[in-house]
């Protein structure tokens, strides 16, 4: 006979308020099996916890429910408090009359009612809970880092520097990401390059650091501290172990007006190409879309039309015939530091955006968004710092700063705030004001959101000592009149219409995911929000964890980060993957399906619809050794346990261990007894 | 057992959900203070690819008015491939349960992710105001008039697995 302690939290008020727990408890006190039920204000506090240890002792429990949040809050406490005393902790089970009641109606005695169902569901759950031994495994110490940015480089270093291999994969031939782009950042206004560059090549030449470049990731398999992961290692045309990076290919390159990544556009590169002068690795690869031999070939010509990068290159480091390469790497852990691309924000949009054709942006070559505005500022820009503007090269005399373009815009943008574009856009306006000193700095914002050290009094040293004409308030049309652009804007301070001549115009595009991540997120099993950002396990306190074990964010793939938040993050994951790998196995939840070798048939639709591959098929054997049939057998630690071999079992024969089907059909039977 | 205090018909509803999306959507829809009809019960399994279709037949003859299915979006799976099972499985059981006596439009199949909380609600509210709408169960528990029996004995959940069949299986196989 069952002997279960029922233990009813308050949560201060936040349960209390609309579930009457008294009630609920003295209610579960009668259920069959029942030993022992009580309430408290705070069950999971340490007092809380005391009085579910001292009731294991005193009644002998067999079984523990906590009625109170989810089990995704606090069923580990409460499974630690049971190990404590001594009973087996997957002997308790959680029953969530917070989230899933307490929170979401106002009627009391609706509520209460509901949290009594909730409760004899999961006491007759527990009745049917089995003690369990969790599983261990062993821990590849070993992790890989996707993304080449400051983030994913900051993660490297920290996890390479505690003792273990990084793989780092980065998409693009350098690695380095958008803070290679910048001029300065705020609100020190340090040298982005010089604080970054060293950085990279530390990166680079770390002996635990292995570095894949030019790479995406194609496919993940495994789990927690054992990751399979495939890398596709794009067709760079040229070997890396051969080139010295000495420039003599693209120097020959005949295709020379390919818009410049690096520049956003603003210069020219050739199809052979080192992505910018600092690039780590400082060796080129070859853009066949744009090359003029690989158009060719596409066309279908017989001879090949060009090769002069080849004949130049006298380490014969160029071949034209290599293809992706598949490498497989085998880690314990994953970082995702995939990092941020900005709106575009032009007339034509993909993805059933409506951009901002009122704007301009992508017409008119002075209209730009803040990268651009950071090559043109940056020395090792297209204007080699100085600030002139795009079309006609002119020294700008007055310059329109717009914030919150697509973002904090539920009509046309993002709901959210971008977060880094108040304090670039202030940076921008000093940045410029130190170079043009007659020059006019003109930004329309909503607010001014600079809420970080150092912040306020940054934005307001643009305003105050660097005259930086604020006005609060948003732009309606912008648009070509002769040599100007009219910016139309609305003062809403001084209640009145703002029309503006000016030069340039820098638009402050919203933060949104890099492409791709949304693929990514599905091969990590992990989920998007519905801004395409990966969710983080917990918003509060496990916010560089996701809900997949073992993969771990960084920087701006979880949400808009600035530079500090992105590699304040980028150490998180480190700890996080330093303190998995500072243990040898790892423990799981016993969560894995179990064969029932007497009773199974052996026809393996199991192992035909196991993601995983965890079940393989067993002899049977007679007592002489002559095989006389074939069971299944699920492999407990590359189980996963999803419960789907059960769903198909023709003769009942598989059961998930926390889910068997004694303890589903005795909680349908529960909630089912309605009186 | 609902709204005790009045007359009106109060729907029962099961709902069957998977772990790492809709039982985190309905959390993050109680996080975010989302008020919804409360005549939904929650059993959580990890995966859509866990529910056995007899699963739902249980739950009409022990006396739900009304069936909610839901788990992880089509290729969002945490387990890759589960709910791509559960959606064949559903598709094939959907004729079968007609067979069986089951009115389809009783069950409310629906994706609904981790960051979808007010998808949750809005499924928990249109399914209560549909299975409002077609009233009590009544014929399917008509049908199996004996299936539902009184409160179940405490099984002693310590001996060891298969010593006793359990009562579940014999009514579901």
């Amino acid at each position: 006979m069952s002997r279960i302690g029922v233990f009813v939290c308050h949560c201060g008020e936040n349960i209390g308020r609309t579930v009457d727990c008294a009630a609920v408890a003295e209610a579960l006190k009668d259920h069959p099996g029942v030993a022992h039920s009580e309430d408290y204000k705070y069950m999971c506090s340490d007092p809380g916890q005391a009085l579910v240890k001292k009731a294991i002792e005193e009644h002998n429990l067999t079984g523990v429910v906590v009625a109170a949040c989810s089990p995704h809050m606090h069923e580990k406490t409460f499974r630690r408090a049971c190990d404590q005393a001594g009973l087996n902790k997957f002997m308790c089970e959680m029953a969530n009359i917070r989230e899933h009641c307490s929170w979401i109606h106002e009627d009391r005695e609706d509520a209460t009612a509901k949290a009594i169902d909730i409760g004899r569901t999961i006491i007759e759950k527990v009745k049917h809970n089995r003690p369990l031994e969790v599983i261990k495994i062993p821990v590849t110490k070993r992790a890989m880092v996707i993304g080449g940015g400051i983030a994913g480089i900051q993660a490297a270093l920290d996890i390479a520097d505690g003792g273990h291999e990084v793989v780092l994969v980065e998409k693009e031939a350098s690695i380095g990401g958008h803070m290679s782009q910048l001029s300065e950042t705020f609100p020190t206004l340090d040298c982005s390059q010089c604080i970054l560059t060293p950085r990279m090549v530390e990166a680079y030449q770390h002996p635990n650091i292995k570095l894949h470049t030019w790479s995406e990731i194609e496919k993940v398999d495994g789990y927690i501290g054992n990751f399979e992961v495939t890398v596709r290692k794009k067709a760079r045309s040229v070997d890396l172990d051969l080139c010295n990076g000495c420039g003599d290919c693209w120097a020959v390159c005949p295709s020379k007006r390919i818009p410049s990544e690096f520049d956003a556009g603003l210069s020219n590169r050739t199809a052979i190409y080192v992505p910018f002068p600092q690039a780590v690795p400082n060796q080129p690869v070859l853009d066949r879309e744009n090359c003029t031999l690989f158009k060719g070939r596409a066309k279908g010509l017989k001879k090949d039309a060009c090769g002069k990068c080849k004949d130049a290159c006298l380490k014969n480091a160029i071949d034209y015939d290599t293809e992706d390469e598949f490498v497989v790497e085998e880690v314990g852990a994953i970082v995702v530091a995939t990092g941020y691309k900005l709106y575009d924000v032009g007339r034509e949009q993909p993805e059933g955006l409506k951009g901002y054709g009122e704007y301009g942006y992508g017409e008119d070559p002075d209209i730009i968004d803040g990268l651009q505005f950071e090559r043109i500022a940056s020395a090792s820009g297209p204007t080699g710092g100085e600030i002139l503007r795009p079309s006609d090269g002119k020294e700008p005399k007055t310059v329109v700063f717009v914030h919150c373009v697509g973002s904090r815009d539920i009509d046309k943008g993002m709901a959210y705030c971008s977060k880094i574009c108040c304090m670039y856009n202030a940076k921008h306006a000093m940045l410029y004001k130190h170079k043009v000193h007659d020059g006019r700095a003109v930004a329309f914002y909503m607010d001014i959101r600079a809420n970080g050290k150092g912040y306020d009094e940054f934005s307001r040293r643009a305003i105050e000592e660097d005259h930086a004409e604020y006005v609060r308030g948003r732009v309606s049309r912008i648009f070509r009149d002769g040599d100007k652009l009219k910016v139309w804007g609305f003062d809403t301070l001084n209640d009145e219409q703002v029309i503006i001549d000016a030069d340039m115009v820098v638009l402050a595009t919203a933060i949104r995911p890099n492409d791709g991540v949304k693929e990514l997120a599905q091969k990590l099993s992990c989920s998007v929000d519905v801004d395409g950002f990966i969710n983080e396990a917990h918003p509060k306190l496990r916010p560089v964890e996701t809900n997949t074990a073992g993969v771990f964010l960084a920087g701006a793939c979880q949400a808009p980060r600035d530079i500090p938040d992105a590699v304040a993050m980028a150490s998180a994951t480190g700890a996080k993957v330093l303190s998995l790998f500072s243990t040898d196995e790892l423990e799981r939840e016993p969560a894995v399906a179990v064969v029932d070798e007497r009773t199974c048939i052996g026809c393996m639709r199991c192992a035909l619809v196991c993601p995983y591959g965890a079940i393989e098929q067993r002899e049977i054997c007679t007592v002489d050794g002559q095989v006389c049939g074939h069971t299944a057998y699920v492999n407990p630690g590359v189980c996963q346990g999803c419960g789907t071999c059960q769903a198909v079992c023709l003769s009942n024969s598989i059961d998930l261990q926390t889910f068997t089907d004694e303890q589903v059909y005795s909680e349908i039977n529960a909630l089912c007894m309605w009186e | 057992m609902n709204s005790q205090h009045s007359d009106t018909f109060e729907p029962r509803i099961t709902a069957f959900v998977c772990n790492w999306c809709t039982y985190t959507g309905a959390d993050l829809a109680g996080t975010s203070r989302l008020h919804m009809a409360s005549n939904v019960r929650i059993i959580r399994l990890p995966c859509t690819g866990r529910i056995d279709p007899l699963f739902i037949v249980k739950a009409f003859e022990r006396g739900a008015d009304g069936v909610i299915v839901s788990g992880c979006h089509p290729a969002d799976c945490h387990y890759t491939s589960g709910n791509y099972h559960a959606r064949r499985r559903f598709a094939v059981f959907h004729d079968i349960m007609q067979f069986l006596g089951v009115d389809p439009r009783r069950m409310t199949f629906s994706w609904v992710s981790a960051s979808e909380g007010a998808k949750w609600k809005d499924v928990v509210n249109e399914t209560v105001a549909n299975i409002r709408e077609l009233g009590p169960y009544e014929a399917y528990r008509a049908l199996a008039p004996d299936a539902v029996e009184p409160w179940p004995e405490a099984v002693d959940g310590l001996t060891p697995a298969g010593d006793q069949e359990p009562a579940a299986k014999e009514v579901a196989s």
